[in-house]
């Protein structure tokens, strides 16, 4: 699957103030790091990109997936994935059941949980099936949510500071896990912290055109 | 296009009545030939004998009960709002507010009558030989409806303080008050008091007109000669001489000058109390007010024993075959009259069909608005609650006879939506929208569209708060008297208007048996709402507090 992410002067405006203006590519496997202090729009650009952006917000621009305008469709069809800096696994559904519900709408009951358990093999969490989400250790939730959305087989990823609330020790290597998953795909990284950095980084200023 | 349609579910019937009521007050009534504006219904009204006192009556039952909840209720969460027995008892207030007025009204007749458990227990003691010959329920005075007034108010407004606590800094503004000689009651009432009445505001004017203007538990426990105002209203609109609605419709229009200017008078006393706390002081007259701490919890105790004593009492009446005085025991018991209850399946069904009806709908209703991110505004929530029913359902009722209109379960099942509504969109639209709305943008994220997002991952996870509203909307279904009466025509039978109908010295069995039977009713969806969610989430930890 090599899909590119392409967005084209994209820009968000909240009650006539313009957040910020940005063009870019984005091709598979590469990774784009947003940068720049809180409240400069960060999120919002994540938001414009997904289909989440808030009424009060106003965007113009296009957003472009594999040669697809998908600036108009609704987030659930763009087939972009995103992971937060809280895992937000559903508390209500055990470890397996969040991973079906991204699980792409194909096999027999049977064989959707013969995957489901394959991949928490993969991720070293054999037979966390039933387990509850809110048991689980940090780091092993911030895995689950990975899984939870590459098993959905988007074709971008949204990465919205999700190691801000890991401790150091664990970081780089969650770090690492998750960018090492995520190759193949278009991802863009939002942080604050420039050691969670990775590939070719955008530094967003206030009231400025990204540089 | 839906919030329109909400809003004026709410609207219309209160401004329909009120013009059903003005036009027959003054002197119009074209079903009865009336065509001209008059007076004739005020002159006829003011010279029934008594109504001075009638009226005085609601003035006064409905300020004293007022203002013994609010200060009662007050003294209550002071007591227990600095301790970890605020949260216990939280979980307690949601089933005891389910209890039908009606209910608790009996249970306090079943206590404190002449005959009652209170009379038994301490007849051996005064060497009373027959049950004292005492008007203590229906007193001239109207005490004790008062008394069953301020039972079921004080966990009302109890249940609103704890709503309004997270916005008030308790802690730290209790801490500052210390630190300045305060002890912790007197920081209660002069520093976070004043903070948190705001917010309680609306609440007590619905409690202040409520008590005003009741009428079911004014005919089961309150005075007789005369009435308050409000039973006289009712009895001349139920009249079958169809006339005596035009003196019925001015006695509506006194009625809501009254409770408007009730509502004046406490804007007064409110103002007054400020200023004699602000001199209190400025004058650094700083009363200890810890040794009041023991009549907190006395007035919990009093109000927690009252209610389930009471309703103890009417499940020994309805299993009673004699009881002799003074006997603390029935001597023989019988399940016949429960029998007799189960043989009439009309009242059971058309009660619950109003109830769950009207509460599914209301929550369908509350959640396609919140869906829809749509907001409504306190005061159209508040308007039904407040007017008082017994000044414009007169109205609805004279509006549909002059247009027509059967009167039957449907109008019944709509005038109880009216009520239902609010209570269901003020429980359900805050933890609705307290909802991490992040865990939409995930699960569209991962390709669930709009419904798959509602039904598996926003509608279990507000699976609690859905359900909680549910159930409370099915409770003020179940307690409303006047609208399945007025609106129904006498056609529409719910436990409550039976209940009700055996106020004048009905059986106390039977009283026994509609007091147990609606309580249950009521209690029943609010015990679903809390075991349900869980049991179905008992291995989840990250949903324990939604």
């Amino acid at each position: 699957m090599a899909s590119t992410l392409v967005l084209a002067d994209l820009s968000v405006t909240l009650r006539g103030r313009t957040l910020f203006r940005l063009s870019e590519t984005v091709r598979a496997g590469e990774v784009l790091t947003i940068m720049g202090p809180s409240g400069v729009g960060k999120s919002s650009l994540l938001a414009a990109i997904s289909g989440n952006l808030d009424p009060a917000f106003s965007m113009s621009g296009s957003v472009n997936l594999d040669g697809q305008d998908i600036t108009g469709l609704p987030a659930y069809r763009r087939r972009i994935g995103i992971l937060m800096q809280d895992d937000l696994l559903f508390p209500h559904l055990s470890v397996g059941q969040n991973l079906a519900f991204g699980l792409a709408a194909k096999g027999s009951r049977a064989q959707r949980r013969e995957i489901i358990h394959a991949a928490l093999q993969d991720i070293d969490l054999a037979g966390f099936y039933h387990r509850d989400p809110a048991s689980l250790s940090g780091g092993q939730r911030v895995r689950v949510a990975l899984l939870r959305t590459m098993l959905s087989e988007p074709e971008a990823l949204l990465l919205d500071e999700p190691f801000s609330k890991l401790d150091q020790a664990l970081r780089q290597q969650i770090r690492s896990y998750v960018l090492a998953r995520a190759a193949g795909l278009p991802t863009i990284l939002v942080t604050h912290d420039p050691g969670d950095a990775s590939g070719r980084v955008v530094t967003l200023t206030s009231r400025s055109q990204a540089a | 296009m839906l919030r329109a349609l909400v809003l004026g579910l709410l609207l219309l019937p209160v401004t329909a009545g009120a013009l059903g009521v003005l036009a027959p007050a003054f002197g119009i009534f074209p079903a009865l030939g009336y065509r001209s504006v008059s007076l004739a219904p005020f002159a006829d009204l003011l010279a029934v004998p008594g109504l001075t006192r009638a009226v005085g009556l609601s003035a006064s039952v409905g300020l004293l009960a007022t203002g013994t909840s609010v200060v009662g209720a007050g003294l209550i969460a002071g007591v227990l709002a600095q301790g970890r027995w605020l949260n216990r008892m939280a979980r307690w207030l949601s089933p005891i507010l389910a209890i039908p007025h009606a209910s608790v009204a009996y249970g306090v007749m079943f206590l404190i009558a002449p005959s009652g458990i209170v009379a038994r227990l301490i007849a051996p003691l005064v060497g009373w030989e027959r049950p004292p010959d005492l008007l203590i329920v229906n007193d001239p005075a109207g005490l004790a409806l008062v008394f069953a007034l301020v039972c079921k108010e004080v966990p009302f407004l109890l249940l609103m303080i704890l709503a309004a606590l997270p916005q008030v800094p308790v802690r730290a503004l209790g801490i500052a008050a210390g630190g300045l000689g305060a002890d912790r009651l007197s920081a209660w009432w002069y520093v976070i008091w004043p903070n948190l009445y705001r917010q309680i505001r609306l609440p007590i004017f619905l409690v202040l007109a409520y008590s005003m203007t009741v009428v079911d538990v004014a005919l089961i426990i309150g005075p007789t000669v005369p009435p308050t105002l409000s039973v006289l209203t009712v009895q001349w609109m139920s009249d079958p001489d169809l006339s005596l609605r035009m003196r019925g419709a001015a006695a509506a229009i006194l009625q809501s000058g009254l409770v408007l200017g009730a509502i004046l008078f406490w804007i007064g006393l409110e103002r007054g109390l400020r200023a004699l706390g602000v001199r209190a002081i400025e004058q650094r007259v700083r009363p200890q007010l810890n040794t009041l701490r023991p009549i907190g919890w006395f007035a919990a105790g009093i109000i927690g024993a009252t209610v389930i004593t009471g309703l103890v009492m009417a499940a020994e009446w309805s299993m009673t075959q004699s009881w002799m005085w003074p006997d603390l025991w029935p001597r023989a018991g019988t399940l016949g009259h429960w029998q007799r209850f189960a043989a009439d399946r009309d009242i059971l069904a058309e009660t619950l069909i109003l109830a769950l009806g009207a509460a599914t709908l209301a929550v369908g209703l509350a959640l396609a608005l919140l869906e829809r991110q749509e907001d409504l505004p306190n005061w159209a929530l508040y308007l039904p609650l407040i007017a008082p029913q017994v000044a414009f359902l007169p109205g609805l009722q004279v509006m549909m006879l002059t247009f027509g209109l059967r009167q039957g379960i449907a109008p019944v099942f709509a005038a109880h939506l009216v009520f239902v509504f609010p209570y269901v969109w003020l429980t359900l639209a805050g933890p609705y929208r307290a909802w991490d709305r992040r865990f939409d943008a995930v699960a569209a994220g991962l390709g669930a569209g709009p419904w798959r997002r509602f039904w598996i991952v926003r509608g279990p996870m507000v699976l609690a708060a859905i359900l909680k509203a549910w159930a409370i909307g099915a409770a003020v279904s179940i307690g409303q008297y006047l609208p399945t009466l007025l609106i129904g025509g006498g056609r529409v039978t719910t436990l409550t208007t039976e209940a009700v109908a055996f106020a004048a010295g009905g059986d106390r069995r039977l009283i026994g048996v509609m007091t147990v039977a609606q309580t249950f009713a009521a209690l029943m969806p609010i015990v679903i709402a809390i075991t349900v969610p869980r049991r179905l989430f008992r291995n989840r930890r990250g949903m324990l507090h939604g």
